[in-house]
């Protein structure tokens, strides 16, 4: 029995032991997969197999080996796979992450692992200020710039007062600061909602409370399937017409289909902030657009964008120092100059590793195939750096 | 606070505790009459949404769609009994909770495999979608009142089934004593399927309910059945009155809580601490309420008077 569980131990130091001389780039990836938010993680995922195609799996000559896995949308659940990607799988670089909640818990586990983390999505303060790593890159955005961008174009439309509503975590805390932070009109009421696995989905008294405040227009934030909840019900209440709606990360081809199939034309013209638009006319998100449409059969939302960007950052950094993997500073020093084909054009980054970069007003259209989707109309802040950069000691 | 708000709020608690009414009602005839735990009781009502969906998709008509997903809903209640619940009704409470949180993974699973991950949304007909000008100014989504309509007929029809006629005999017979029951030769197993089928079907009502507002979606019941159990044990274990009562006490509670408990707690403290507490703290206020009732009165407000 001894024997037997040493020659097991044995054999699992052998398999756990990094092979010599990598042969091999493995990125691991964190998304939600499963649970209603699983859309999000299908998008990204898609999006990242549509990236390792366009490279033919391969970096620098060295093979990519990919491991998705499933947050669950728990941060608890986060961090338990990225300890698995960083301790048993040994991976280069540890990517994705939907969620500011759950990339501030996974956070400390790559970058202590002495991993390169890189942000798909979530751009929390705290990683973009005081957390700051050198070894942590976005190919998104900090959290409070979409909605910086937003505030601005509300006060060049003349809004004097708003109603705020956003979900109770991380993120929604920062988008909330963020619109806080530019727009000059009053705040009339704030609601925070309940987030997580089990969010509130239903929000018919925060829209009778919004509608009784009397503000020009409600400014929200709900990610994921949640934004087509708060449309449909803001349109079921009349509201269209009496409070004009400004939504950051709401209104997005994950929210649009299901929003054209309930008939929900409240949304049409209706404006958004983003930092990227599938209509954007750059060669790489020309590329990447029809690829996209061609190989899902739909449009890609910000999240698959970022997610297609994040390999090939990761890929610049492979090819600057000819896929030895062990090089860490040749790999970071690399990544720093942004030296890539992005989806977004050119762009650079910040102290803190966050994209010094464009934002956009959007509007909901149709398109020529009467699809519902978002054309760039125009661009409300020029290479903007989000605020927390200047707590960065980077 | 103007009374329009205070009355729309009104009614925004009726509606959901219309809403927790159909799911607790089916929770708490089951809890109370085979003395089985059906945590799977929201993939019911889950189910109810998707083949609503579908429906709705392949007839082109919500309405039609949910007279046919009824039945649909159904056939699946009486399924999971014949298959899966009926082996567990002499296990004790703790494996009706592992066996039926195992049902809730299959069936969330199922429907990811089946329907993808991206949800599914209902289209209203044009005259349920837009709003209705109510007395004293208020204005109200035509939907939600239908909701609450169709929810107080499901109320009262269930009142009359289970106190007006045979099978409602029955099923009283079989809560207050199965085993007299059976003597006198009920045939408690029928009555048992057909009673979690009842209960699948004011589920699925209920999912059907909901899903033009929040669209179907994976797992959507996992979030409600919780305070459908917190109405429950408000209510009495087994007392479909009490299910009625609780479910509108915890529907005007939560809705109120979310609406004014801000405004109270800014008369207290700073806006900035009451913008962050509240939420959490409406959150909390029902569940404050089940502690308070099993504190006070632990066999509920209303417990069936035979038990």
């Amino acid at each position: 029995m001894k024997k037997t569980a040493l020659a097991l131990a044995a054999a699992a130091a052998l398999l756990a032991s990094p092979s010599f001389g990598a042969d091999k780039v493995k990125i691991g990836f964190v998304t939600t997969v499963t649970t209603p938010a699983g859309v999000i993680g299908r998008d990204m995922v898609d999006a990242v197999n549509l990236a390792m195609q366009d490279i033919g799996g391969k970096m620098g000559g060295l093979e990519v080996e990919l491991i998705i896995e499933d947050d669950g949308f728990k941060p608890e659940t986060g961090k338990q796979k990225t300890d698995k990607l960083v301790k048993q799988d040994d991976v280069h670089f540890v990517a994705g992450f939907i969620w500011s909640h759950v990339l501030l818990a996974s956070r400390k586990s790559a970058l202590d692992g002495g991993k390169f983390l890189i942000s798909s999505n979530a751009g929390p303060s705290q990683i973009a200020g005081k957390l700051c790593h050198e070894n942590f890159f976005s190919t998104s955005w900090q959290n409070d710039q979409t909605p910086m961008a937003m505030g601005e174009v509300l006060n060049q439309r003349g809004v004097k007062s708003l109603y705020v509503m956003a979900p109770n975590y991380a993120a929604g805390k920062n988008m909330v600061s963020g619109v806080e932070r530019t727009f000059k009109g009053e705040i009339l009421g704030k609601d925070m909602t309940k987030w997580g696995k089990d969010a509130q989905l239903d929000f018919s008294a925060e829209l009778a409370k919004a509608k009784a405040s009397g503000a020009d227009g409600i400014f929200v934030f709900y990610p994921g399937k949640a934004g087509g909840a708060f449309i449909k019900q803001y349109q079921q209440a009349g509201l269209q017409g009496e409070i004009a709606l400004y939504t950051v990360f709401t209104v997005d081809s994950i929210a649009l289909p299901n929003l054209q199939k309930a008939g929900m034309s409240g949304v049409l013209g209706s404006l958004n902030t983003q930092f990227w638009g599938p209509d954007l006319d750059t060669p790489q998100n020309r590329k990447f657009v029809s690829g996209f449409k061609e190989a899902y059969g739909r449009y890609p939302s910000f999240y698959a964008a970022q997610s297609y960007d994040t390999i090939f950052l990761i890929k610049s950094a492979v090819e600057a120092v000819g896929g030895n993997m062990d090089d860490m500073d040749g790999m970071r020093a690399a990544m720093m100059k942004a030296d890539f084909p992005s989806v977004r054009g050119p762009f650079r980054y910040g102290n803190n590793h966050f994209p010094i970069q464009n934002f956009y007003l959007r509007q909901v259209v149709e398109d020529a195939d009467g699809v519902w989707t978002t054309t760039v109309v125009d661009t409300v802040l020029k290479d903007h750096q989000d605020v927390y950069a200047a707590e960065c000691k980077m | 606070m103007d009374a329009g708000l205070v009355a729309a709020q009104l009614l925004n608690g009726l509606q959901l505790g219309v809403l927790l009414f159909l799911l607790a009602s089916g929770l708490t005839l089951i809890f109370g009459i085979m003395d089985f735990v059906n945590l799977a009781h929201g993939s019911l009502y889950m189910v109810g949404a998707y083949f609503c969906a579908t429906l709705t998709d392949a007839t082109g008509s919500f309405l039609l769609a949910v007279a046919l997903a009824l039945p649909a809903t159904a056939l699946v209640g009486a399924a999971v009994e014949l298959l899966v619940v009926r082996r567990l009704y002499r296990r004790d409470h703790l494996d009706h909770v592992l066996a039926t949180f195992g049902l809730i993974l299959c069936f969330d699973t199922l429907v990811q495999i089946l329907w993808g991950p991206e949800g599914m949304a209902i289209r209203l007909p044009a005259w349920a979608d837009g709003q209705q000008h109510l007395p004293g100014g208020l204005v109200f989504p035509t939907y939600r009142l239908l909701i609450i309509g169709a929810g107080l007929a499901v109320a009262a029809g269930l009142y009359v089934l289970v106190t007006k006629t045979r099978l409602g005999m029955r099923i009283r017979a079989g809560a207050s004593n199965p085993a007299m029951a059976g003597a006198l030769g009920i045939d408690i197993g029928l009555l048992f399927t057909l009673v979690f089928a009842l209960g699948a079907v004011m589920a699925g009502l209920a999912g059907m309910m909901i899903a033009p507002i929040t669209e179907a979606s994976i797992g959507m019941g996992n979030e409600i059945i919780i305070t459908a159990f917190v109405v429950v044990i408000v209510g009495g274990i087994g007392s479909i009155r009490g299910a009625f009562v609780a479910a509108l006490l915890i529907g005007l509670i939560d809705t109120m809580g979310r609406s004014f408990l801000d405004m109270g707690l800014k008369l207290l403290m700073s806006a900035q601490a009451a913008e962050t507490s509240a939420p959490a703290l409406s959150a909390m206020l029902i569940y404050i309420l089940m502690a308070s009732v099993l504190a006070f009165r632990p066999q509920g407000l209303f417990p069936p008077k035979t038990r």
